[in-house]
């Protein structure tokens, strides 16, 4: 039997393995790297940076939901400086593949931090988050507007388009994914994260108020991979050569190969390394297990099989 | 930058004891030759509800001792309130059942090099960390006054074999059906004057954590806390169980309780800011 080809790629990004780490679910890796050696999976997509250091929502930041939880953290980090000085160097050193998330409150602030990172070796993609939920103002969140991801988008591709692939990460809190997919796509953007967490909210029956501090929050966990599967479907479906990154509620092997079969080109595990610190490593060789009992030779055989009729697996 | 705990593992170990003590429970865990790691004010995150479970957030519980060799080797005692749902599967488990637990996690409480007099302040079942805290300072020559407080007498924990290693136990209730009537923190002051006293080591609810550190504000006490925020993942990545603390230039910054705590200087929390917008 031959060996499985486990390989991924993300525009001209390659990847040894489909599994990474979700935005906003490991910081920038320190403390995962705890647990097992960052080099050993796919590669980390880091916390989203911002321009400037950003304090975040107050507290409660948390709830959890049934299969999921609420979180409300308001894109709390050091900012764009200090993260290039002291987060890139040591995933550098970590070997890590590193996929950097940014996020910005006007169109300007993603096109300057795209030039910062420009000049920043070591970098494998960019993913740009333009649906954080925890927001105050939902106009700001860009993903919900196909104008303003398009424009996002573009001024991100005018800063750094052709160097590394450029992620733009959708907000499934819309009546039309395919259309913001199209916009951003026909905007220069070389593949999709999807989806963003879900707007939720719980109200704490002991103060009969919102539960989180920023009232409202984004759900993630088991709860919505069901809404991530035919999201990254529809997309798949529109647009069969745009890689997907896909995520929400991923805890197996099982869960990513349905992912994948959606049409994810690789996947994002988020909320189970809250569950559990080894997740990304189990969740790697159970995916690597299944694709060899199912019969496939590459990871690349399994993308978006789902589409194709049935009978005709491979 | 402060890390994650440098001993941490994620392990799957073995529930060795589970005995009903009041209100609460108390568990004993095997965990080998992890014990010598964890040092009062740890805590540890544990995986709730099997397999299927619905509850995809890992408990926290602060180790309330450990011993290196008991007869099932190393093992750490959790002192657990069946409140929630996760708690509550928790001390159903029996003696046998396998955990996966995170641990050690977060900072530990600071010992004098001195031995200096010492109080410590617990409330509710946030007691439970200080006897095997109080345990340390006692080997280390400290004299160990402790309070503790709760809403009502089954709150209290307070073990008999835990009060060994402490010079004089004081215990308040708010509804007097234990020890004197009152708050605990209304003796600290007089305490604080009357012993020389030289660190203020508390434990339990925030509003407590706060007013003990009004106490200590101004004074030369150290007051060394273990806070209490709601945490995600217990291991740095979620960044839900932050709080507003100063560092020596004033500047406030919002610090994970699971990597920075949750013991820290009760002096460095903007406690007037816990659960706003900084």
């Amino acid at each position: 039997m031959n060996e499985l080809d486990f390989s991924t790629t993300i525009g001209n990004a390659w990847f040894p393995s489909p599994i990474f780490t979700a935005s906003g679910c490991a910081s920038s890796g320190r403390e995962l790297a705890q647990f097992f050696p960052l080099h050993d999976i796919g590669g980390v997509v880091t916390k989203s940076i911002m321009s400037k250091a950003r304090t975040g929502r107050p507290t409660p930041r948390m709830a959890e939901t049934p299969s999921g939880m609420l979180n409300s953290i308001g894109l709390q980090g050091p900012g764009i400086d200090v993260f290039i000085a002291n987060d890139i160097p040591y995933l550098i050193e970590q070997k890590a593949r590193i996929i950097v998330s940014i996020a910005g409150e006007t169109v300007e602030e993603y096109a300057t931090l795209a030039r910062k990172l420009r000049s920043v070796a070591g970098i494998s993609a960019l993913e740009v988050n333009i649906s954080c939920p925890n927001v105050d103002n939902r106009g700001l969140v860009f993903a919900c507007d196909p104008d303003a991801s398009r424009r996002v988008i573009d001024g991100v591709r005018r800063a750094i388009g052709g160097e590394i692939p450029i992620i733009a990460k959708l907000s499934p809190d819309v009546t039309d994914i395919v259309a913001i997919a199209q916009g951003v796509v026909d905007a220069g953007a070389d593949a999709l994260a999807l989806i963003n967490t879900v707007l939720g909210m719980v109200i704490n029956l002991d103060t009969m108020r919102p539960h989180l501090g920023g009232k409202t929050g984004g759900l993630s966990g088991p709860a919505i991979r069901p809404i991530a599967v035919r999201a990254v479907y529809q997309v798949h479906a529109a647009l069969p050569k745009t890689p997907i990154l896909g995520m929400g509620g991923i805890s197996t092997g099982r869960d990513a190969l349905e992912m994948i079969a959606a049409g994810a080109s690789a996947v994002s595990i988020g909320t189970a390394s809250f569950t559990n610190p080894t997740a990304l490593v189990s969740i790697q060789s159970e995916l690597r297990e299944l694709l060899r009992l199912k019969g496939f030779e590459s990871l690349q055989g399994a993308i978006g099989c789902a589409h194709r009729p049935v009978g005709d697996q491979q | 930058m402060a890390t994650i705990n440098k001993a941490a593992v994620q392990i799957r170990a073995t529930l060795v004891g589970n005995k009903r003590v009041g209100q609460y429970h108390q568990l004993i865990i095997s965990i080998g030759e992890i014990a010598n790691q964890c040092r009062p004010g740890n805590f540890v995150a544990i995986s709730v509800g099997g397999e299927s479970s619905r509850m995809v957030l890992r408990r926290a519980f602060a180790i309330s001792r450990v011993s290196e060799s008991s007869s099932f080797g190393g093992t750490m005692e959790l002192i657990v309130a069946p409140h929630g749902s996760g708690s509550k599967w928790l001390c159903a488990q029996g003696e046998g059942a396998v955990l996966d637990v995170v641990v050690p996690l977060g900072t530990a409480f600071g010992i004098p090099t001195e031995p200096v007099q010492v109080l410590l302040v617990g409330g509710g079942y946030g007691s439970a960390p200080l006897f095997g805290l109080a345990e340390v300072l006692h080997a280390r020559g400290c004299r160990v006054d402790m309070l503790l407080g709760a809403s009502t007498a089954g709150k209290i924990y307070a073990p008999m074999e835990g009060k060994r290693a402490v010079n004089s136990l004081r215990i308040f209730t708010e509804d007097g059906s234990m020890g004197q009537l009152g708050r605990v923190t209304d003796p600290i002051k007089s305490l604080i004057e009357d012993l020389d006293i030289a660190v203020v080591y508390s434990c339990g609810p925030m509003p407590m954590l706060a007013a003990i550190n009004e106490i200590t504000t101004g004074t030369d006490v150290i007051h060394q806390c273990a806070v209490e925020e709601s945490m995600a993942c217990g291991i740095g990545i979620c960044m839900t169980c932050v709080l507003p603390v100063k560092d020596e230039a004033g500047n406030l910054s919002m610090l994970r309780s699971c990597i920075d705590g949750p013991v820290m200087d009760g002096s460095t929390v903007a406690w007037e800011k816990v659960g706003q917008v900084l």
